[in-house]
């Protein structure tokens, strides 16, 4: 059995060790590109959001190598999003594919479907032991790779030579993927920290700090958005993002409502009492939190359409004024030219730095 | 020799050029149609411009705002380059004192910006749709045979104007045919589409926007007399179209320019209003190192390139300095 799963940002390393280590053959999905997009655009409903027709173009190029199976998530609440593999699987089958789609929900919404699609991708000689550490050791990698990634978008802002980070988080990211065992894993983390942390930095400036909150696909696929965190960390700002799929799963899928979370929830009170689906709360909740981190400002990334996050945004000016933080949303959808994207991200960057000017000249006059 | 500054605006419909002295007066501006080749307009805007200035001045910092910024400023050698935002905000807080609201609508892009005490607080472009923009007024002013010059005088003669839908242009353009067909005269369906086009742009752009007094109205549709009469009604209080409304953004840059070359004391970049003698051309080839495919866009001057842009990931960056 051939397997595939979905790109998302850089998690594709661990996910393909754990299906390598499950004993099946690995499809590794290729980065979304051009092609991706127009494959995904021309069988896609026309009003579907982006993250639908990235994902259903990625199936069908990962169909072209060969997968048979690919693992997908759902979703609960109002967000389209939890139907989606349910539309995947009907146009990949109408477009005469037998490709299968196995989408987790979340465990609690149901235990017995949770664990029947467990037990179809557990090999059946495997114990259910081995096949739980192998799980754990794939989520390690996971958050190892969370954890490099965080350290790059941390340095960038200082480097002196532009590009620097970015070439040793990748030196960082091929060691990992090599790394098999658990003591390797962990060889490779510090590895991989050391790399970073002796890319040269001039500590002497005070970067703006900007959060990118919002919809969880288009806030951790760089290839969707322009690679912003990578952009704005060049430009010599420092970011920081809400979402990561360690921190997701944790939070959504294993136990729901850890501290973290039920923190989100707590801060959007004021403002937003109700599920809205998606991150539609949490980006409310997090404009909170950065603001009261002292972020000079933050950016909501969604895609064009989406519900939670349209809903999120109709409260968004409320929230930046009574917080005093200034937001800006930024709608993903086909385009791939980044100059519009650009233009916003100079002009908002101007905005956070007078702004800043402005601070300090009245805190020295107080 | 006095010193003077130039500031370049080239955006999708037009392109500004405008050149300033140390008061931030006006020496020279010109207004020009981008017609989709901004590297010949901006060689021709030189070389116009050049003979407009008088003889004794001399340009000691240039800047670049637009959608083509970064095109034009390898051109000419900027000595800065700067979003149209920042730059519309520095003009028009020079001209409209206190100015708390900048309503900005372009040929392809339109703007809000909310300043308070001179300092851009908040700030939004059309995301989604060109519906409301100059695109759209002049692609209705060449269907109905009006030309656009007139478009604001007829609007304001309206008595009756109708309802046109402004969410779409689609929707608007069928609105407007309908309407027409039923015998309604010109000007009632050209203000009706200036009342839309307010209609749209509060509702998109302006959305959750505080929109405060002073508000100042510019871009090239702030000609359209209509347009300022369908904003004031629809926001309750004047508002004020600047005398160079159609430069702003040049002149910003322009402002920009002087600042930091006085700020740094550096010597300007600037090539000379020669770049017009220098032949300049665009080439583009797909990079095929990893399936992104991106096309790589090389700019080359006599030959030789000077700057390349688009790949995602950075590998092909050139910017001559």
């Amino acid at each position: 059995m051939k397997l595939t799963f979905p790109h998302m940002g850089y998690s594709y390393v661990a996910f393909k060790m754990l299906i390598e280590d499950l004993g099946y053959e690995v499809v590794v999905p290729p980065e979304p590109s051009k092609r991706t997009m127009d494959l995904g655009v021309r069988y896609s409903p026309e009003f579907s959001c982006i993250p639908f027709k990235v994902l259903l173009g990625t199936f069908l190029e990962t169909i072209e190598m060969g997968a048979e199976v690919g693992i997908s998530s759902g979703g609960v609440g109002p967000c389209r999003a939890g139907y989606y593999s349910i539309m995947q699987q009907k146009i990949i089958n109408e477009l005469g594919h037998d490709f299968k789609i196995l989408s987790f929900e979340p465990p609690q919404s149901n235990y017995l479907d949770f664990i029947k699609k467990l037990w179809m991708i557990k090999p059946k000689r495997m114990s259910w032991r081995t096949f739980i550490q192998l799980i754990k050791k794939g989520y390690k990698k996971l958050e190892i790779t969370d954890e490099i990634e965080f350290l790059m978008y941390r340095y960038m802002p200082y480097e002196i030579n532009k590009g620097d980070t970015a070439k040793a988080f990748k030196t960082a990211l091929d060691m990992l993927d090599e790394a098999q065992t658990v003591d390797d894993i962990e060889d490779a983390r510090w590895e991989g920290i050391k790399v970073l942390a002796k890319v040269p930095q001039d500590r002497s400036q005070t970067p703006l700090k900007i959060g990118i909150i919002g919809e969880i696909y288009v806030v951790l696929e760089h290839a969707v958005n322009f690679c912003i965190q990578k952009n704005l960390g060049e430009m010599g700002v420092y970011t920081d993002r809400s979402i990561w799929l360690t921190s997701y799963a944790e939070k959504n899928v294993f136990v729901e409502g850890r501290e973290g979370e039920r923190d989100v929830f707590q801060m959007a009170h004021p403002y937003l009492n109700e599920m809205i689906g998606g991150h539609g709360i949490n980006s409310i909740g997090e404009i909170v939190i950065y603001a009261k981190d002292g972020y000079d400002g933050v950016i909501q990334l969604a895609p064009f359409s989406c519900i939670p996050e349209i809903m999120a945004k109709g409260i968004v000016p409320r929230v930046s004024r009574e917080e005093g933080i200034p937001v800006m949303t930024v709608f993903i959808d086909e385009q791939t030219a980044a100059a519009g994207l650009v233009t916003r991200l100079e002009a908002f960057i101007d905005l956070l730095k007078r702004r800043r000017e402005q601070n300090a000249d009245k805190r020295q006059l107080a | 020799m006095k010193r003077a500054f130039l500031g370049i605006d080239v955006g999708s419909v037009s392109t500004n050029l405008i050149v300033i002295d140390e008061q931030d007066e006006i020496l020279a501006s010109l207004y020009l149609r981008t017609q989709g080749q901004p590297i010949r307009v901006v060689q021709e805007g030189m070389q116009e411009i050049s003979s407009l200035v008088p003889d004794d001045i001399e340009i000691v910092a240039a800047g670049t705002t637009g959608s083509a910024r970064y095109l034009a400023g390898v051109m000419v050698g900027a000595d800065i380059i700067k979003n149209e935002i920042t730059a519309h905000a520095i003009a028009t807080s020079r001209f409209v004192p206190g100015v708390q609201t900048i309503l900005e609508i372009g040929g392809q892009d339109s703007k809000i910006i909310i300043l308070r005490d001179d300092i851009v607080t908040d700030f939004a472009m059309n995301t989604v749709c060109a519906a409301g923009t100059g695109s759209f007024l002049d692609q209705q002013s060449a269907r109905l045979c009006i030309p656009i010059e007139d478009f604001g005088g007829l609007a304001i003669k309206a008595e009756h104007p109708v309802r046109i839908a402004g969410r779409c242009t689609v929707f608007a353009e069928s609105d407007m045919v309908h309407k027409q067909q039923l015998g309604h005269s010109t000007e009632d369906i050209i203000a009706g589409l200036c009342e839309a086009l307010v209609r749209n742009y509060l509702n998109n752009v302006g959305k959750g926007k505080e929109i405060l007094p002073p508000v100042a109205f510019q871009g090239g549709v702030a000609a359209n007399a209509g347009i300022k009469k369908a904003f004031e009604q629809s926001l309750g209080h004047e508002v004020i179209v600047p005398k160079h409304f159609a430069v702003m953004g040049a002149f910003g840059v322009a402002i920009l320019a002087r600042e930091k070359v006085e700020q740094n004391k550096e010597e300007t970049k600037f090539k000379g209003f020669e770049v017009t003698d220098f032949s300049y051309q665009t080439r583009s080839f797909e990079c095929k190192s990893c399936p992104n495919h991106c096309e790589i866009v090389q700019f080359f001057q006599n030959g030789e390139v000077i700057a390349r842009w688009g790949s995602r990931c950075g590998k092909w960056d050139v910017q001559a300095s």
